[in-house]
Parts: structure tokens; C-alpha cells; sequence
């Protein structure tokens, strides 16, 4: 972008949907409904302050301390809300355990329901027609893409997200992980690996 | 899905700020109560449903066009705008950006 060219007559002009977005931010401004400094800190929290990492602390905890998993699975919600992991999109939240049996994997078909306060903003692929119709047709087909194949008698399980239940998988804990602390443990857990498209990192 | 593998490098949370403050902009009006999530999730369902008829959409850009217009839609519905209001709105910006000197922070004339 010619952002430096000082011969540039004018400011840059935003792209179209961005001229739609100001319109409406500018009306309801002028409404009262909407404050330009609570838009910003939305921004600011959702970029800088929520992502993978606070799943990935849940995960570690899970992994450590037998008590805190059996309460995880029991009713997520409350669980993570007391780790101060709560707020939109995490009203309700599911966590489902891989196994050697089976293997979870997340997807929304209805949008892109997602658990925001452990994950973050969801990715593009998630949000992507190909991930939504596909996931649940061929899941198989799907890991495989990501990199991930499967013993074959283990089963592969689709949880679909809502606006009302968010799920999280619990990804089992890698070999060889013994003796590690929960802050090194939760550096194995992806992203990815907590949506199900993923394993975790194999400890060095 | 070809690029699923290589999604293993941090991307940006939101790829065009635009993304960013429709996105806020949501997520404000549902805190303030305007709305429920699950009311605005069906709707943006049915959007993005009609969307992928016409073709696959890509979760980035595709994704958030769909979510412009619902939220569009939505506030039109509840009387708070109306489509003529979005469009002055959106021309008063585009003249706003086209006579402000390069460099020099964009604003509103006051109308």
C-alpha cells in the first residue's frame, strides 16, 4: 500500500464494507446505543488478551490434577468461570475427553459458534464453508489434512458447537510428558489440538 | 482446505480492521443487551446459508461481508436505521476520506 506517498492527494480510501461499518458505528454513536472507547477495548481484549492460552492452561490443569479433570468433566462451565475464563460465547461450555477410543473434533455448522473465552476468535478455516459442510461428512478425510491420522479402531466423534453449547476437547496427554510443570505442559497444547484437528506437541 | 496445514503460523486475530469493528460493534450491542447471542447466531446462519448458494465461502472476508449484512439487516429491522440513514452515512465517510488531505485524521462534518 502507497501508504509513505506524499503525493497522495487524499487520505486512502477504506474499502467498501469498511464505508458500511463506519455508517453504522456513526449511527449509533449519535444514538447513545454504541461508546467508540468500548468498541476499542472489545478489540484490544479479543486480539491482545483472550486466545489458545487460557485453553490451554484448562488443559494443563486437566492433565495435572485428577480433581480439577473429573470437575472439568462434569460441568465445564463453572470450572473455567472460576479461572475467571467466562463472558460472551462461553455461557455454556462442554469439554470432551479423547480417548485410545475415540477422538473429538469441533466444528460449527450453524456459523461459527466457538468457546471465545478459551479460544479466542475462531480461525478462517473454521469459519470456512469447505471446514463446516466437510467435517461432518468426512472427518477422517478432514484430520488427514490437517496432518493427523488415527490408530483405526479409534473412533472419530463431531460435536456440534451452538449458540447455546460450546464444545472444547480435552487432547490426551502426550507420552513422555512425566515431570513436567502445568506451565510446560500447556505449552504442548495447540489450538488446534483443542478443536480436535489437532494432537499436541510431543515434549523435547 | 489446502491451507488447513499451513494455519500453523500466527495469523492476525482479525485479518482488515473493518472485521474488527463489525465485530465489536456486535459484540457491544448484544452486552448492552440489544439483542440475544442465539437470535444473532440463527440470523447470521440464514445469511451465510444464502451466501454459500451462490458461492464457497472462505471464513475471512466472505465471513464477515455475511456478517455486515445481518447486522445491517438486524438494526433496520428493529427500527433503529433504516437503509437510506446507512447510505448517506456511508457517502457523508466517502467524502470525508476523499477531501481530507493525505496523512491528516479522517472526520465526519458534523450533519
Amino acid at each position: 500500500m502507497p501508504h509513505d506517498d506524499h503525493d497522495h492527494p487524499h487520505a486512502l480510501l477504506p474499502p467498501e464494507p469498511a464505508l458500511r461499518v463506519k455508517a453504522l458505528e456513526t449511527i449509533l454513536t449519535r444514538k447513545g446505543l454504541i461508546d467508540p472507547a468500548a468498541l476499542d477495548e472489545i478489540i484490544d481484549t479479543y486480539q491482545n488478551k483472550i486466545g489458545p492460552q487460557n485453553g490451554a492452561h484448562v488443559v494443563a490443569r486437566a492433565w495435572s490434577d485428577p480433581a480439577f479433570k473429573a470437575a472439568l468433566l462434569e460441568d465445564a462451565t463453572s470450572v473455567v468461570a472460576d479461572l475467571g475464563y467466562y463472558g460472551r460465547q462461553g455461557e455454556h461450555m462442554v469439554v470432551v475427553e479423547n480417548t485410545p477410543e475415540q477422538h473429538n473434533m469441533v466444528v460449527c455448522t450453524l456459523c461459527s459458534c466457538y468457546p471465545w473465552p478459551l479460544l479466542g476468535i475462531p480461525p478462517g478455516w473454521y469459519k470456512s464453508d469447505a471446514y463446516r459442510a466437510r467435517a461432518v461428512r468426512e472427518p477422517r478425510k478432514v484430520l488427514a489434512e490437517f496432518g493427523v491420522t488415527l490408530p483405526k479402531n479409534t473412533a472419530v466423534r463431531v460435536w456440534d458447537s451452538t449458540a447455546e453449547i460450546r464444545y472444547l476437547v480435552l487432547p490426551m496427554r502426550p507420552e513422555g510428558a512425566d515431570g513436567l510443570s502445568e506451565d510446560e505442559l500447556a505449552a504442548l497444547v495447540t489450538r488446534d489440538s483443542m478443536i480436535g484437528t489437532g494432537l499436541p506437541k510431543e515434549p523435547s | 482446505m489446502s491451507d488447513c496445514v499451513t494455519h500453523t503460523v500466527p495469523v492476525p486475530v482479525f485479518a482488515e480492521p473493518w472485521h474488527a469493528q463489525v465485530f465489536a460493534v456486535t459484540v457491544a450491542l448484544n452486552e448492552a443487551g440489544r439483542f440475544d447471542w442465539s437470535d444473532w447466531a440463527e440470523r447470521f446462519s440464514t445469511t451465510l446459508k444464502r451466501h454459500g448458494l451462490k458461492k464457497e465461502l472462505d471464513g475471512g472476508n466472505d465471513y464477515f461481508l455475511a456478517w455486515l449484512e445481518t447486522l445491517e439487516a438486524f438494526l433496520t429491522e428493529q427500527g433503529e436505521t433504516s437503509r437510506k440513514d446507512i447510505r448517506a452515512l456511508r457517502n457523508a465517510w466517502e467524502e470525508a476520506y476523499l477531501t481530507t488531505p493525505h496523512g491528516q485524521p479522517v472526520h465526519l462534518r458534523q450533519k
